[in-house]
């Protein structure tokens, strides 16, 4: 379980975060929702341990993250973090292996080449395996980067809006391997950051509501991800139906 | 493997024309002495030099996440010159490895300089940052000049500023011998300068102790550059042009191709030597000007030349 507790974060003077206080189950999908510059990215990388925060604490399966050992850290939890511009020209076998880094430490061993085959597989990369990540659209890249963070093998893994920039297609690829791998007993849950209500509502199975810095609200999506709670989180009307059995979000 | 074998090939032809031209004649009476002192201590310095010079291009690359930035463009020969600068005005007797030591320490906070002023540059058009780099080792290199006018030190400052080898001689370039190591040592620490590319919040992610990294490569990068100006003066572009292609051919992975980046700026500054031996024979052009002006028409064709296709798997 992630507990945060009374955090906040200033940068420069500024508050990004107020006297958070939260908690994510240690299973499946949780979802960090909110209006733009709500502090949703600021949030994940507080719980990253990347970003120490000004007050209060962030404690992960009973242990706190900012004190944590940058190693023991990385076999806690993997980040994927927004696309950046810039991408080395790495193979996607490259990339992956670097996945075990915080295992191995520069010298891997059969295990570690086991576990990133594995993971290759389980993200059907194997027949991108030689390209090189600036020559894969942007679907087969950020397959590449969670293969990478699955191969890293944690109880955690966060990801800072995996969707953005994809089309339809490929964010719900992306989406349904998400649910794959914080599957009941795979021993993972996974935490995103995420704009697309729509993949919220069918996806989530805990979400936190972030608006102007605050919680402001968190539990399972049947009392999160409501017509009236959304339309109250994005001061915007938001409607939740049922079509065939399964939650839409119409915004008006 | 065709590759290796093409740039060992390669390599070896250009080691026996840099031993084998020059202006003095090697089957006279003093032939075997010229050689040893002049032709292999030349031949030495330029695969050396070039070697360091396209390494130390690809870890600041990688380092700051931008393909167009090299050793030239940090500001860190300039820093390194103001070092030697300061050291031959204050102390001017000074061994030539104490002076190599204040250049290097120079050298390495005028390139850590140019990382802070980086850190507030906007990265989503990536010629900001060599032209930022530019200007920064412009503002560095103009107040060197200044103090060098004053001092009546133009003559040595002139002998930092363009790279050449027809000064080397046995006894005068052995310094250049750090670069081996340096390269082994950056060997050793390939798949952590690999990661920097990755940018910081991945590296860190994974674990890496991303300052301690970015320091060791940049200590490696700031020696490499001193020892260079020191022993045959900058050299520009090499870092530049050098690591694009063989990233370009061989991608990114700092452990696979740091041989190859080694061979391949060795060989183009061997190259750019013994061109500059001949072009005017009797009389010679310096290799940094050759490198120069073959190093400018390849940028272009780096900058505008599409993408290498990718390879299909299996």
């Amino acid at each position: 379980m992630i507990r945060v507790t009374n955090l906040g974060l200033a940068i420069d003077g500024k508050t990004i975060l107020h006297d958070i206080s939260a908690r994510i189950p240690p299973q499946g999908l949780t979802a960090v929702i909110g209006p733009n510059g709500a502090g949703k990215s600021s949030l994940l990388y507080c719980l990253s341990g990347l970003t120490r925060p000004t007050s209060g604490q962030v404690s992960i399966d009973g242990a706190d993250i900012t004190a944590a050992r940058t190693t023991d850290r990385a076999r806690m939890l993997a980040l994927l973090p927004q696309v950046t511009p810039a991408l080395p020209r790495l193979t996607v076998a490259d990339l992956v292996a670097f996945g075990r880094w915080p295992h191995h430490r520069g010298r891997p061993n059969d295990t570690d080449r086991r576990i990133v085959a594995q993971a290759i597989r389980d993200l059907d990369l194997d027949d991108l395996l030689d390209r090189r990540l600036d020559t894969l659209s942007g679907g087969q890249r950020q397959r590449a980067f969670i293969a990478m963070n699955h191969a890293q093998s944690t109880p955690w893994m966060l990801l800072d809006e995996p969707l953005s920039a994809l089309d339809p297609r490929y964010a719900s690829d992306i989406m349904a391997r998400l649910v794959e791998l914080s599957r009941p007993g795979t021993g993972r849950a996974i935490v995103v950051v995420m704009h697309d209500l729509a993949m919220a509502v069918r996806h989530a199975d805990w979400v936190i509501c972030l608006k102007a810095g605050r919680l402001f609200r968190s539990g399972p999506p049947s009392e999160t991800l409501t017509g009236a709670g959304l339309s109250a989180l994005f001061d915007t009307p938001i409607h939740v139906e049922h079509l065939r059995g399964r939650p839409v979000v119409i915004i008006d | 493997m065709r590759g290796w074998t093409a740039a060992g090939l390669a390599l070896g032809v250009l080691v026996a024309a840099s031993l084998g031209i020059g202006a003095g004649d090697l089957s006279g009476a003093d032939g075997g002495q010229l050689f040893l002192a002049s032709r292999m201590p030349r031949t030495a310095a330029a695969l050396l030099a070039g070697a360091g010079l396209a390494l130390a291009g690809a870890v600041v690359q990688m380092a700051v996440q931008n393909r167009l930035v090299e050793p030239g463009l940090t500001g860190t020969p300039e820093s390194a010159m103001a070092g030697l600068l300061a050291v031959t005005l204050i102390a001017p007797g000074t061994p030539l490895l104490g002076r190599m030591i204040v250049a290097s320490v120079a050298a390495l906070a005028g390139t850590a300089g140019f990382l802070l002023l980086a850190r507030h540059i906007p990265r989503e058009d990536p010629i900001l940052l060599p032209l930022v780099g530019l200007v920064y080792g412009g503002i560095l290199g103009s107040a060197v000049t200044w103090v060098g006018w004053t001092t009546d030190l133009m003559q040595l400052l002139s002998s930092w500023q363009l790279g050449e080898f027809s000064g080397v001689l046995q006894g005068r370039y052995e310094l250049l011998w750090l670069i081996a190591g340096l390269a082994a040592l950056l060997y050793a620490i390939a798949d952590r300068i690999t990661m920097l590319s990755l940018g910081e919040d991945r590296a860190r992610s994974l674990g890496l102790d991303y300052r301690g990294t970015l320091l060791s490569g940049l200590v490696v990068v700031a020696v490499i550059v001193a020892a260079v100006v020191v022993t045959v003066g900058v050299l520009p572009f090499v870092g530049l042009i050098v690591p694009n292609l063989v990233s370009r051919w061989r991608g990114d992975n700092l452990r696979a191709n740091l041989p190859m980046i080694a061979a391949a700026g060795g060989g183009a500054v061997l190259a750019s030597d013994v061109l500059g031996r001949v072009i005017r024979w009797p009389y010679e052009i310096p290799a940094g000007t050759i490198f120069a002006v073959a190093g400018a028409v390849l940028f272009l064709w780096l900058l505008y030349a599409p993408g290498k296709a990718p390879r299909r798997h299996g």
